[in-house]
């Protein structure tokens, strides 16, 4: 079924490709990427590095705005997942695209050519049967898929794609939901697709199984591609390439640096003590963190993505129940005993995209005086109070009364900055709160973050080394959900060592 | 007359009136089944009912009115389709309810010259033979209009296409994860479409059915709130379209008792069994996510589609 072509010439290509999501976030900027059969390909970056909008763009769910594929040399457009399907380019999603309620014959003949009409699914078994022993996947056609398990489910979603007849497969961060021994299995299944002669792209942030299976890496950092290198390349280099491909995953160049002053450092403002936190599939992500925040410092935490940092700051500003441990909120001199927050999903979490950018601007605040008499709204104390924070924090907005889904990231990040430094609050937890960002804003944001150290304390979390590290007086290094505290100032080689803390290597 | 008797005409008049509600019934199952809430039954039915005498009168033919009845439902069903599909409306409760109020208010303009005459042409009756000696039900069955023998054919030609066939695994995908679906390729929209339009032809026809055969004539309201009993029957049914054939028949007994028992017992309180009884189906499933699983709730009902995120 396969056709032989040119093995010289890879499979898919991708030249110069860039795609903004609104809210002017660059999701990649002038990617270039080759795909060749019989290759493991693995991605590699933190999250939002722009990995799975580079697949996206290339599977057909999502338009690039600048920049070309090319299929097996010629240049190719892709608008649908029909057409890239139709090409044999088959994605397996981080978020499996399964119906829990259906069987896995169902869920594989839906919209499978060349089924006959009637009773597809009893077609299907015997194919599903035989693809099942020729990659080792082992499953049970007739199973209901909300009885598999997260293992189950993957090798269910690959047989999907080699059914029909994929060349190039994109596997999208594949190990993140497998225990150990699921890996082990994985990786074995990955080597069978691979001597069958298949492209497989795989993504992930985990920097050691990339070494043990991949032919060819490439690293994407804020959208850009940052390293290019073959794996047998590295692996003779031995352990500095590897620390090299760990830093250009999570940044250590400085892009910017910010002058800052000393700070004397006060009295705790948050202390966290033996924390346990559960994950969203229920297993514990945070083991037992310790520490505490004080008044006059930046305390970073840092870490790839999964590796308990959400659920941490999630426990602190109480979105998630902690299952042990205690956090405690302590006041500071002229502050009240609040928690501002900034959230690393600014349009949804941080702001109501819908509202006007005057009512976000009061969104935490409007219960205070002035903006609320009584049961009433001071409407013309709320307009003076937007159009007075929009100057004081220059965020450009064409009308205060337009949705705030209209502002860029930059000016929306501003804005719920403002909103949140207004409160006075001793406590400031900022989640990754340039991401995006250009280069300018980044900078007015770090002043305004470390302005804030001053009156309270600053809790960042940040995806961004460089960041933490030029902002944080103390750096918590978040892996499998166990933090060690790192005192600054961070020179270089403290953050290399923290970078090879991150990725595990250390 | 005998208890057998009593049963038999129970049953067949339960098979007499079930019939519209089975027919829409079907058709909203599919609609709901795609992911599409369709409140607008009750109006679609109402249009039907018009169309078809209208139609059934002008040209003397019932068959000619029952198709345009089919396709006043099919027209209609378009509105609330334009709306929650294309446009993606998150309320489609509201423009489904538009769809009612409409197909309600239009008809009882355009049919106020048409209250109360008689229709001449009816859709044929017909007799199954041999099917009479077996005793109530198949008395009860043996002689009926066509469309009631039409309606339980098409509730297992519906059923084995959702279960059994490449478009159902479709359908039912659209409704519970219309993502998955979109990645493997299926046209979510079109599909939506087509499942909307196919309620809207279902309604239509129920709607005909009233007015050419149950009670040959038009009369504004003649629908009586039965669009929405079929709201209620689709989830009673679990959308499932063998299931709705018992529970139309259910409800359409209940109907004829309402109005048979109603020197001894206030009719009200039968007339509210379907709603009570979907209540309490609605409690059932969600009291439980392995319930819902098996009785198949569609997932993403009445929530809009769109490929790039929003």
């Amino acid at each position: 079924m396969e056709k032989t072509s040119d093995p010289r010439i890879p499979v898919v290509s991708l030249r110069g490709v860039t795609k903004t999501f609104p809210g002017c976030v660059v999701a990649n900027e002038d990617v270039d990427l080759d795909l060749h059969a019989g290759e493991v390909h693995a991605l590699l970056g933190e999250n939002g590095a722009g990995k799975s909008t580079l697949m996206n763009i290339l599977s057909g769910m999502v338009r690039p705005d600048r920049g070309e594929l090319l299929f097996e040399g010629k240049r190719w457009n892709p608008r649908t997942p029909r057409q890239a399907i139709e090409r044999g380019i088959g994605m397996v999603h981080q978020h499996f695209m399964l119906i829990p309620s259906h069987s896995v014959a169902e869920n594989i003949a839906l919209g499978l050519k060349g089924l006959p009409l009637f009773l597809p699914a009893r077609k299907i078994e015997g194919r599903i049967r035989e693809f099942s022993a020729r990659y080792a996947l082992d499953v049970d056609p007739n199973a209901r898929v909300w009885q598999l398990s997260v293992g189950e489910r993957q090798r269910v979603e690959i047989i999907k794609v080699l059914l029909r007849g994929a060349r190039v497969l994109i596997l999208d961060e594949p190990t993140s939901v497998l225990t150990p021994d699921e890996i082990d299995r994985f990786f074995c299944i990955l080597g069978r697709m691979k001597n069958e002669g298949k492209a497989i792209v795989f993504i992930t942030h985990k920097l050691g199984e990339v070494m043990e299976v991949a032919d060819r890496i490439t690293i994407l950092r804020k959208g850009r591609v940052t390293a290019h290198m073959e794996a047998s390349e590295i692996r003779r280099m031995g352990t500095a390439a590897r620390h090299e491909l760990a830093f250009r995953m999570v940044g250590r160049e400085v892009f910017l640096s910010i002058g800052r002053d000393r700070v004397e450092r006060g009295e705790p403002i948050l202390s966290v003590k033996d924390l346990r936190v559960f994950g969203d599939r229920g297993r514990e992500t945070v083991n037992g963190v310790s520490f505490s925040v004080h008044r006059g410092e930046v305390f970073g935490v840092v870490g790839v993505a999964g590796n308990g940092q959400r659920e941490l700051v999630e426990a602190v500003t109480g979105l998630r129940p902690a299952c042990g441990g205690c956090v405690s909120l302590h006041e500071s001199a002229g502050t009240g005993t609040e928690c501002a927050y900034i959230p690393e999903d600014r349009l949804h979490m941080g702001a109501v995209p819908d509202l006007t950018v005057t009512d976000n601007s009061i969104l935490t605040t409007y219960r205070a005086s002035p903006f609320s008499k009584g049961p009433f709204l001071n409407i013309p104390a709320i307009r003076e109070w937007g159009a007075s924070l929009a100057s004081r924090f220059n965020i450009a907005a064409s009308d205060l009364n337009a949705p705030a889904r209209q502002l860029s990231g930059g000016n929306l990040q501003r804005l719920i900055l403002a909103r949140e430094l207004s409160r006075n609050a001793s406590l400031l937890v900022a989640e990754q709160p340039t991401h995006g960002l250009d280069v300018g804003s980044t900078e007015e944001i770090w002043k305004y973050l470390l302005d804030q150290r001053r009156s309270g304390a600053v809790l960042l979390v940040s995806g961004d080394l460089s960041e933490a590290c030029e902002l944080s007086d103390r750096i918590g290094v978040m892996f499998k959900g166990v933090m060690t505290i790192v005192e600054g100032p961070f020179t270089e080689e403290k953050s290399r060592e923290i970078g090879l803390m991150m990725t595990g290597l250390r | 007359m005998g208890w057998q008797a009593a049963a038999a005409e129970i049953l067949r008049r339960a098979f007499a009136f079930g019939t519209p509600l089975l027919l829409a019934t079907l058709g909203e199952i599919y609609a709901e089944r795609a992911g599409v809430l369709n409140l607008g039954v009750e109006g679609m039915m109402a249009l039907g009912a018009f169309s078809g005498f209208f139609a059934a009168s002008r040209t003397g033919n019932a068959w000619l009115g029952l198709a345009a009845a089919a396709l006043a439902g099919a027209a209609a069903s378009l509105i609330h389709a334009f709306f929650s599909i294309t446009v993606r409306t998150k309320i489609q409760v509201v423009s489904g309810i538009a769809l009612s109020f409409f197909g309600l208010g239009i008809t009882g303009v355009l049919g106020q010259g048409l209250e109360g005459k008689p229709l001449e042409t009816s859709l044929p009756i017909v007799h199954v033979p041999f099917l009479d000696r077996v005793p109530i039900l198949g008395e009860a069955l043996a002689e009926q209009n066509i469309l009631v023998y039409a309606g339980i054919l098409l509730a297992f030609v519906l059923w084995f296409f959702l279960f059994r066939s490449g478009w159902g695994i479709a359908v039912r995908s659209i409704g519970e994860d219309p993502a998955a679906a979109d990645s493997l390729g299926v046209k979510v929209e079109l599909v939506r479409y087509l499942c909307v339009i196919l309620g809207g032809i279902m309604a239509g026809m129920g709607g005909g059915y009233l007015s050419i055969v149950y009670r040959p004539s038009w009369t504004e309201g003649m629908t009586g709130g039965m669009g929405w009993i079929v709201i209620a029957l689709t989830i009673f049914s679990f959308w499932n379209p063998l299931v709705a054939i018992g529970g139309a028949y259910l409800f359409g007994a209940l109907f004829y008792l309402s109005y048979k028992l109603q020197p001894f017992f206030p009719p009200e309180l039968l007339t509210m069994l379907p709603y009570l009884a979907t209540i309490v189906v609605l409690v059932i499933v969600s009291a439980s996510g392995s319930l819902r699983r098996k009785m198949g709730v569609p997932a993403a009902l009445g929530l809009p589609y769109d490929r790039e995120g929003g």
